[in-house]
């Protein structure tokens, strides 16, 4: 099945938008919350993913596009998290799992030999499935552990502003904004995701991968997790991983349908479009048939 | 008589046994909550009775007839009442009960003897004076010391080496280094303690000559038997430091060293100073590698890197095996140098679950 590219004309409508913000809050001054940030565009060719001898994800081609949520879609094992892990070098951390093909950042190839990966962490942060704070730290020390273990000498105040700017920008500061001492396993599980989340734009990253941000939620979690989602792509890059087709048509810009021929065999980008063409008039016959629900 | 028979759905012959149950379906009898109380009760009563009869009376005696009776008599009790698989299940439980108890026999009959005897010992002389220039009695206050300074010096050399190793194998190590490392640390944790003490004495040998004895040597002694125990339980402790918590700090762009020091440490901590804690509860009455390495000496001496140093361990050894001229003084003081070991141990124990239960991190 042949895999497709970002077609042209959708990529051209997303520059064109962008200019007109940027300009637009350059001529008014207006605060970061209102202007649009550039973020970076990460950009995959051929990519082929091994846990060993084991090919899981094979030829991905695609990029991800500035300040838009990219959603990868597709059944279990067809290795949508896995291609997303290796898109912040953190594929490499199970030990055996290679990398071929090549990412780029903005450009800048990812995996090249001089580059360091905790520096590629620092620009492209994740959120995992399970809500992970660290439970030695009280709400505050989580949100500014980023800051905090990479060293980054700050005096309290500005990081007491970065700690509230990162918590408002999660939805999360008027929930919390009395008690940042107690410890970050306190919250309920929606709040534990959103700390997650505060932790992560806290270091201000250029594009934020979330491996199935919503799925250990409550429905009223998600909703506020979704919306808060598509209020950060203003400021960042976003692609998150989903089961859930639902999610994918409601929260994402770009949906990408990942498929496994059978399994054993590696999982392949079988097509990436936008997300009204993916889900109404897609072009492959499996796409179609997955987000129909016919299997899956 | 031909069991009933009826047909199922499909037209299928079905014969229909009645159930071995009791007259109201399933259900069956029960024991009071008394019941097993009063046919231990029972048990006693005869056993007593009985061996008083044949004149042949022992707590010993009586006890193994208790149990034997006990269980063959609720067992046929609850047959009859509750069924057969009730009844065999009642047994089964008192005579695991009562194996326990046998368990809990001599650990009890120990504590006991040691504090019956080991309290005539005790005395403020006991803690405060040592025995330089007496020939029988004198205090101990020397051996305690110097047990705290030994198992002090070898709990510093202990955990830092033992911490790292078990960090190097949980976190760095892959491969054949570590699957060595590991088989070795094992086989460390068999190694005999007399072994332990004569390889800190050649040690020491060869730099300060024969006959040398120093606290220091006990320490290093010591640190032979602890070090595998710490790297056992630190491992363990290590292990279950969840891996997302890890995986967490890495999305964040930290490094390694960091994520295991700022991270995965203190989520280990109160394990790990458990873990320290028993490790040295383990080593602290070791008898053996002690008297040939800091020796025996009757006057206070705290630095252990200047001559002999007694401890609890060695004392109690030599008021044994050499009393003075007043022998039961000596003994009374032995049994009371045990007395105080113990008594050290269980403070360990007890503060270390006690640590444990504040300190420790609930991991969702």
């Amino acid at each position: 099945m042949p895999e497709t590219d970002v077609t042209e004309a959708a990529r051209a409508p997303g520059r064109k938008q962008e200019e007109t913000l940027e300009t637009r809050a350059a001529s008014t001054g207006s605060s970061l919350a209102n202007s649009r940030r550039r973020a970076k565009t990460i950009e995959a060719k051929h990519v082929d993913l091994y846990y060993g001898a084991f090919q899981a994800v094979e030829g991905v081609t695609m990029t991800i596009e500035p300040n838009k949520v990219t959603a990868l879609i597709g059944s279990s094992g067809c290795g949508k998290t896995t291609f997303l892990r290796s898109l912040n070098r953190m594929h490499e951390l199970t030990p055996g799992a290679t990398v071929k093909g090549g990412i780029t950042l903005d450009g800048e190839d990812m995996y090249a030999p001089g580059v360091d990966p905790v520096k590629v962490r620092r620009l492209v942060g994740m959120v995992f499935q399970q809500p992970n704070p660290f439970p030695t730290m009280s709400i505050y020390d989580n949100v500014a552990a980023g800051l905090n273990l990479n060293s980054r000498r700050m005096k309290k105040s500005d990081k007491d502003g970065v700690v509230e700017r990162s918590l408002r920008g999660a939805h999360l500061w008027n929930e919390v904004k009395d008690r940042l001492d107690k410890p970050g396993s306190g919250l309920s599980g929606g709040q534990q995701q959103r700390l997650c989340i505060a932790r992560a734009i806290a270091v201000e990253p250029e594009v934020l991968l979330m491996d199935e941000p919503c799925s250990a939620l409550d429905p009223v979690a998600t909703l506020a997790v979704e919306e808060l989602i598509s209020e950060l792509k203003n400021h960042y890059t976003i692609v998150i991983v989903t089961h859930n087709m639902q999610q994918a048509a409601r929260a994402s810009d770009i949906t990408a349908f990942f498929n496994l021929e059978e399994s054993g065999k590696p999982g392949r980008l079988v097509e990436i479009n936008e997300t009204e063409t993916i889900f109404t008039k897609p072009e492959q016959q499996a796409t179609e048939d997955y987000v129909s629900g016919r299997f899956g | 008589m031909a069991p009933p028979t009826e047909k199922s759905p499909t037209g299928v012959e079905l014969t229909t046994q009645p159930l071995a149950l009791g007259p109201n379906g399933i259900t069956g009898g029960t024991l009071p909550a008394w019941g097993q109380y009063a046919v231990i009760a029972g048990a006693v009563a005869f056993s007593v009775a009985l061996l008083l009869a044949i004149g042949s009376f022992s707590v010993g005696l009586m006890l193994a007839l208790t149990v034997v009776v006990a269980c063959a008599g609720i067992y046929a009790w609850s047959r009859v009442v509750e069924g057969p698989r009730r009844a065999l299940d009642r047994a089964v439980t008192l005579s695991i009960a009562a194996a326990f108890g046998l368990a809990m026999i001599p650990l009890f009959s120990l504590l006991f003897e040691v504090t019956k005897r080991g309290i005539p010992g005790l005395s403020a002389e006991f803690f405060t004076d040592d025995s330089r220039g007496v020939v029988g009695g004198g205090g101990a206050q020397h051996a305690i010391v110097g047990t705290l300074v030994i198992t002090g010096v070898a709990v510093v050399i202990s955990v830092p080496i033992g911490i790292m190793a078990a960090i190097y194998l949980v976190e760095y190590g892959t491969g054949k280094l570590r699957r060595a490392l590991t088989f070795f640390v094992d086989v460390m944790t068999g190694i005999p303690s007399i072994v332990a003490g004569l390889f800190a004495y050649a040690l020491f040998e060869i730099f300060f000559g024969p006959g040398v004895r120093m606290g220091v040597m006990g320490s290093v002694a010591l640190s032979v038997l602890m070090i595998p125990i710490v790297i056992r339980s630190a491992e363990e402790v290590l292990k279950i430091v969840p891996k997302h918590l890890r995986e967490a700090a890495y999305a964040l762009g930290t490094p390694k060293w960091k994520t295991i020091v700022k991270i995965v440490l203190p989520t280990a901590f109160a394990g790990l100073v458990t873990g320290v804690m028993l490790a040295t509860a383990r080593v602290i009455g070791e008898t053996a590698p002690l008297l040939v390495t800091t020796g025996v000496i009757n006057s206070l001496n705290t630095d252990p890197l200047d001559g002999r140093m007694e401890n609890l361990a060695v004392f109690a050894y030599s008021q044994y095996r050499s009393p003075g001229v007043d022998k039961m003084a000596s003994y009374d003081l032995a049994w009371a140098a045990a007395l105080v070991l113990i008594a050290i141990v269980m403070i360990l124990n007890v503060v270390a679950r006690l640590v444990y239960r504040r300190y420790k991190t609930e991991i969702r």
